[in-house]
């Protein structure tokens, strides 16, 4: 993508009309640009998701500021983030490299491997309550009784359960992104480093990683903000609970909108929960430096 | 494969691997075997594959051997009592909705992504610029925070319980990505074929549909696979924006069924299978189309 070719491109020809974009345009405004402004309108409203929509200052915000609800859905929220990455990176970028080399026996595991891309999040969540039920799933199937535990029912254990079930669904996919990555890397560095004698431990920290960093970007971006989108998943396999242990943010916004009928609130929690992506997000691109499709967007 | 079986993992290996250059065949480096690596693999594959066993397995159970019998062995006599019953179920209705509300999203996303992302790469202009920042700000958005306004707005239209309400959100969320993934694609579609063909005299609208389409086809053929994925799995919109078992999708009919047989364990989990062995049969067809494209698609 250089510069001079598209200033040549630009002194040649017109380029097609804008008009070609507005149906994309279009949707897109309409089913998710305009629903964000009103994501941010109804926070200020009160509305039982039937009746009329009254304007209603900020009631709805002192209700989900003060609600200690709230803060302990951040906070789930902040730990299945926090610990869905340090378990899936590492993981994705180790199998990604695995199943990136030529082996036969590696591409056939590859191919189980991504098994769990196919299935919907209810059916995982499906799957494995009846697999982690302590009488008639793995525990009691493998007589271990270290396996046979109230996975879903102690409310000290279920935040790791659902940790492991999304990282169950998720590796697979970051995985691919990660696959993918390597096999763009340059055979050449690889030999280079053979000559001056590096093994598999110095060419992957030395060859490997810095090699992947936009890689590690996109998926650790994907991964951080689609951690706040894990909701399906949560909802089916505890419903939020025990109590509220595994209520995080997404599925409290589901639950005080369409449970509990207050849609002003639930909007509150919308717009926080928009405001946590963006701020994610920036940050992160700030971290690693400019990513390619910012680069792309700049070279265009 | 069989050098990983044979083999016993030395103790003091996987601790710190030998660094020393060796002589290569081919692939980078790659020809000591990774004892690690491959111990790592084969775990990986056991944590995927029991749960998918265990429910395949239990699935073919009848109740009373799912209760008596070892929940990790096969069934002493397998029955298909329980796809029996999951089809009884109106399961063909629900997979005739799932059908309809992909395809009704997938194509028209398509489309319109294609020509935007056409527009994008060809075209200069500022709204073009624009229009593509906004895509590229709605990945970084956790969209599902709008369901709110969207159930609003599709209450509103009197589209509530529609499939039409599935789809029309359902093409609006997949256009960001779709929109970068063809972008990708179509930056590397060689600039002299456009100029060529436009000193023939061709339009942008005819070069669109006769050089960037069958340039970026496998590109489309991904996207498509990769949106379809997204929609045939869903599970938030079906959940908020219908509620009768006429519109009801399959991944929905998974939780009501659930909830309406929690008792019969080994049916739940045939209507898990059912509704995964679709697309398994396009993994299975399309594999290779759809992983390559997935990694081309973000690791570019």
């Amino acid at each position: 993508m250089s510069t001079t070719s598209g200033s040549s491109r630009r002194a040649l020809q017109p380029g097609p009309s804008g008009w070609l974009a507005a149906p994309a345009l279009a949707f897109f405004l309409l089913f998710a640009i305009i629903p964000l402004i009103g994501v941010l309108f109804l926070s200020f409203t009160s509305w039982d998701g039937l009746g009329e929509i009254k304007l209603d200052g900020l009631s709805s915000w002192t209700t989900v500021l003060t609600d200690p609800v709230t803060g302990n859905a951040l906070l789930v929220t902040a730990k299945i983030m926090f610990f869905s990455f340090i378990i899936q990176a590492p993981i994705s970028l180790l199998l990604g490299v695995f199943t990136a080399a030529g082996q036969k026996y590696r591409a056939a595991l590859a191919v189980l491997y991504f098994v769990p891309l196919l299935l919907s999040s209810a059916a995982v969540a499906i799957a494995f309550k009846a697999l982690l039920d302590p009488n008639f799933g793995l525990g009691a199937g493998l007589g271990l009784p270290i396996l046979a535990q109230e996975w879903l029912g102690n409310s000290d254990l279920v935040l790791f359960v659902v940790v492991f079930v999304i990282a169950w669904q998720f590796v697979p996919f970051h995985t691919l992104i990660y696959q993918g990555g390597v096999r763009q890397i340059p055979a050449s560095l690889y030999e280079a480093a053979q000559i001056d004698g590096a093994g598999r431990v110095q060419q992957f920290f030395n060859i490997t990683l810095p090699q992947l960093k936009y890689t590690i970007i996109t998926s650790s971006t994907l991964m951080v903000v689609g951690s706040l989108a894990y909701f399906d998943l949560v909802f089916v396999l505890t419903g939020g609970g025990p109590g509220y242990a595994t209520r995080l943010l997404p599925l409290h916004m589901y639950l005080t909108g369409f449970k509990a009928n207050d849609m002003g609130a639930a909007s509150a929690l919308g717009v926080i929960l928009v405001a946590i992506g963006l701020a994610l997000a920036l940050l992160l691109q700030r971290l690693g430096g400019k990513n390619r499709n910012a680069s792309q967007l700049e070279g265009a | 494969m069989a050098s990983i079986t044979q083999l016993p993992v030395p103790p003091s290996a996987p601790a710190r691997p030998a660094v020393r250059p060796r002589p290569r065949t081919k692939g980078p480096g790659r020809t000591r075997p990774n004892f690690l690596g491959g111990l790592g693999g084969w775990l990986w594959l056991a944590i995927i594959i029991v749960p998918v066993y265990y429910v395949v397995v239990t699935s073919l159970k009848n109740q009373a051997g799912f209760f008596t019998s070892n929940p990790m062995m096969p069934p002493s006599e397998p029955t298909l009592d329980n796809y029996k019953l999951v089809v009884e179920n109106d399961f063909a209705r629900y997979f005739a909705n799932s059908l309809i509300v992909t395809v009704g999203s997938v194509v028209p996303a398509l489309l319109v992504s294609f020509m935007a992302a056409y527009a994008i790469v060809r075209g200069r202009s500022r709204f073009l610029s624009w229009t593509n920042n906004l895509f590229l700000l709605g990945l970084a958005i956790p969209l599902h925070a709008t369901i709110i306004p969207i159930y609003w707005m599709i209450t509103r239209a009197h589209l509530y319980d529609t499939l039409l309400a599935l789809i029309l959100p359902s093409i609006a969320f997949a256009i960001p990505i779709s929109v970068l993934i063809l972008s990708n694609f179509m930056r590397d579609v060689p600039n002299e074929l456009f100029e060529s063909m436009r000193l023939d005299g061709c339009s942008d609208w005819a070069m669109m549909w006769r050089l960037a389409l069958p340039m970026t086809r496998p590109a489309v053929v991904t996207v498509g696979i990769y949106n379809a994925l997204g929609v045939w799995n869903g599970f938030l919109f079906p959940l908020i924006l219908t509620q009768s078992p006429e519109t009801r999708v399959l991944p929905l009919s998974l939780w009501t069924f659930q909830g309406e047989f929690s008792v019969n364990i080994p049916a739940v989990l045939a209507a898990v299978v059912l509704a995964t062995l679709p697309l398994l049969v396009v993994y299975v067809i399309a594999r290779r189309q759809l992983l390559s494209g997935l990694t081309a698609g973000f690791s570019k």
